[in-house]
């Protein structure tokens, strides 16, 4: 933008502002469980954002809020017309609006998490978007999903592999999902958890924490962006209830 | 630089500006068992057309030539006394805000319904962000000024449109075109209706695009009267006029004549976009 032009609305601008984290990953491996368990974990140290992005209802943002892990002032829904992929890599202007809603409501924030709709293995967080991103697989989907690939899994920041407690019954090799990721992911850490077993998630929380702390030195304290408040204030999309 | 180019990015469907969300009502059409197929949805998009879509592309085309006479400077000061009597903030008359409010005011006085106006300002609002880092110029800027909240949708789609080269009349036909595109997606992905078989119907939709196109501006016309218009319709909103500050039409736009921009009701969209926020289950914003 040029000199003239007070561009309030680049989102790639990173200086003072919270740590932006896509987290995707298929239908039922657990994004939504992730959420709140990091909720649980970080919340007590980080100021938190949620934007959820249902694939109808607000289901899963109802769910956080229920879960009692986070002011439910703080979790915004984003409704995507039947393509959740679009919503976050191709159109985010809808994301982009919930995201700095609440940094407006409520910043300075330290890390706002912007959950994707169920999705395949194809799908990815825009750069506009998310600054880290985490796919979530689980075991039941089978132990050969790292093998096959897919952007989600190859490109992540951190691959999840949740429900390890399924593993036995449903015949998943822990070791060969380990070694097939590792192998497609070019060295970039995979996790093993059972969200069900540890409700904090804590070796995921641990891995946003360093991430929150290596953005903060960075990119500075966040500071609240009140210049844009004054040009796009109140009348935002309500938190969906 | 005929703002061809311009207006086919405007108008694709591709333009990251959150449209994709939204169904125009048809999601809630669909529920109700109104929308069920090709046959229907011709009938709807008709409608739609007829109603919605004149209406919003008077809108876009007078936001068109709004920003293009306001693009900053001394046009809104001198305008602003007709419009808003108040002593405005210095900062707000220099760039023609008030002009950007009252025009804002008109899309808010011809939708009746809040749920379809609350859609109109997040579409405008999303459509906004994205121009201004497209296309960035100071009507743009004055407009986010002038309506924090967000401008309706075919405020921010008109002055979008002079920000990247197009005419009124361009503005228009996109905002005629969107009326019919964004819904039409959304009953091929609602209904599984073949895709092809859709987008016949918007083909046989493009003459009635480009009437509603031309309507719109005759109304912008009898609106704001053009100083340089050889058959009543032409050159002045047309093709013929380009962006830039055109200082010389101050003088139109202070006495404009707002009700003649059409105003043609749709209750049952209305209906329709009230119905929807209802849904417990919807895909789309609206």
């Amino acid at each position: 933008m040029g000199a003239h032009h007070d561009d309030l609305h680049d989102a790639a601008e990173p200086h003072g502002r919270a740590l932006r984290l896509g987290i995707g990953g298929p239908v039922g491996s657990g994004k939504t469980a992730l959420v709140a368990a990091l909720c649980r974990s970080l919340g007590p140290s980080l100021r938190l954002g949620v934007v959820t992005n249902d694939i109808y209802t607000t289901e899963d943002a109802d769910f956080l809020r229920r879960a009692g892990v986070v002011d439910p002032e703080r979790i915004l829904a984003v409704q995507t017309g039947c393509c959740p992929h679009t919503a976050i890599r191709d159109d985010i202007a809808a994301n982009l609006d919930a995201v700095e809603t609440l940094e407006e409501r409520f910043g300075p924030l330290d890390l706002v998490i912007v959950e994707s709709g169920g999705d395949n293995l194809t799908a990815t967080f825009s750069r506009g978007l998310a600054d880290r991103q985490i796919f979530v697989l689980d075991v039941s989907g089978g132990d050969k999903v790292p093998r096959k690939g897919g952007p989600g899994v190859t490109s992540a920041d951190l691959l999840v592999v949740n429900k390890t407690d399924l593993a036995p019954m449903v015949g998943a090799d822990l070791t060969v999902m380990s070694r097939d990721a590792a192998a497609v992911r070019d060295g970039k850490p995979v996790l093993f958890t059972s969200i069900r077993e540890d409700r904090g998630a804590h070796s995921v929380a641990e891995w946003v924490t360093h991430m929150v702390d290596a953005w903060r030195r960075e990119h500075g304290e966040p500071h609240h962006h009140a210049v844009q408040s004054a040009v796009q204030s109140a009348a935002r999309q309500a938190p969906a209830s | 630089m005929n703002g061809d180019a311009a207006l086919l990015l405007l108008a694709d469907s591709r333009l990251p500006a959150g449209g994709h969300a939204h169904s125009g009502g048809v999601e809630e059409a669909v529920r109700r068992g109104t929308v069920t197929g090709a046959g229907d949805l011709a009938r709807f998009l008709r409608g739609r057309l007829a109603t919605a879509g004149l209406v919003t592309a008077a809108l876009a085309a007078a936001a068109c030539e709004l920003a293009a006479v306001d693009s900053g400077g001394s046009a809104g000061r001198e305008l602003r006394a007709a419009c808003d009597p108040g002593p405005p903030p210095a900062d707000d008359a220099a760039d023609g805000v008030p002009l950007w409010r009252r025009l804002d005011a008109e899309a808010d006085a011809r939708t009746a319904s809040p749920a379809q106006r609350g859609a109109a300002r997040t579409q405008g609002r999303l459509l906004l962000r994205t121009a201004r880092r497209m296309w960035p110029s100071a009507a743009l800027d004055a407009l986010a000024r002038a309506v924090p909240e967000g401008p309706h949708h075919p405020v921010a789609l008109g002055a979008a449109a002079a920000s990247a080269g197009c005419a009124p009349r361009q503005a228009a036909l996109a905002a005629a075109y969107t009326s019919v595109t964004g819904p039409a997606t959304a009953a091929v992905r609602l209904l599984g209706l073949d895709p092809v078989t859709v987008h016949r119907l918007l083909a046989d939709l493009a003459p009635a695009l480009e009437d509603t196109a031309h309507v719109a501006c005759a109304s912008l016309d009898d609106a704001v009267p053009a100083d340089d218009e050889p058959d009543g319709c032409g050159a002045g909103h047309h093709q013929g006029r380009q962006p830039g500050r055109h200082p010389e039409r101050q003088a139109a736009w202070q006495a404009a004549r707002w009700h003649a921009l059409p105003g043609h009701s749709a209750p049952a969209l209305d209906l329709l976009a009230e119905g929807h926020l209802t849904n417990p289950m919807k895909l789309f914003v609206s």
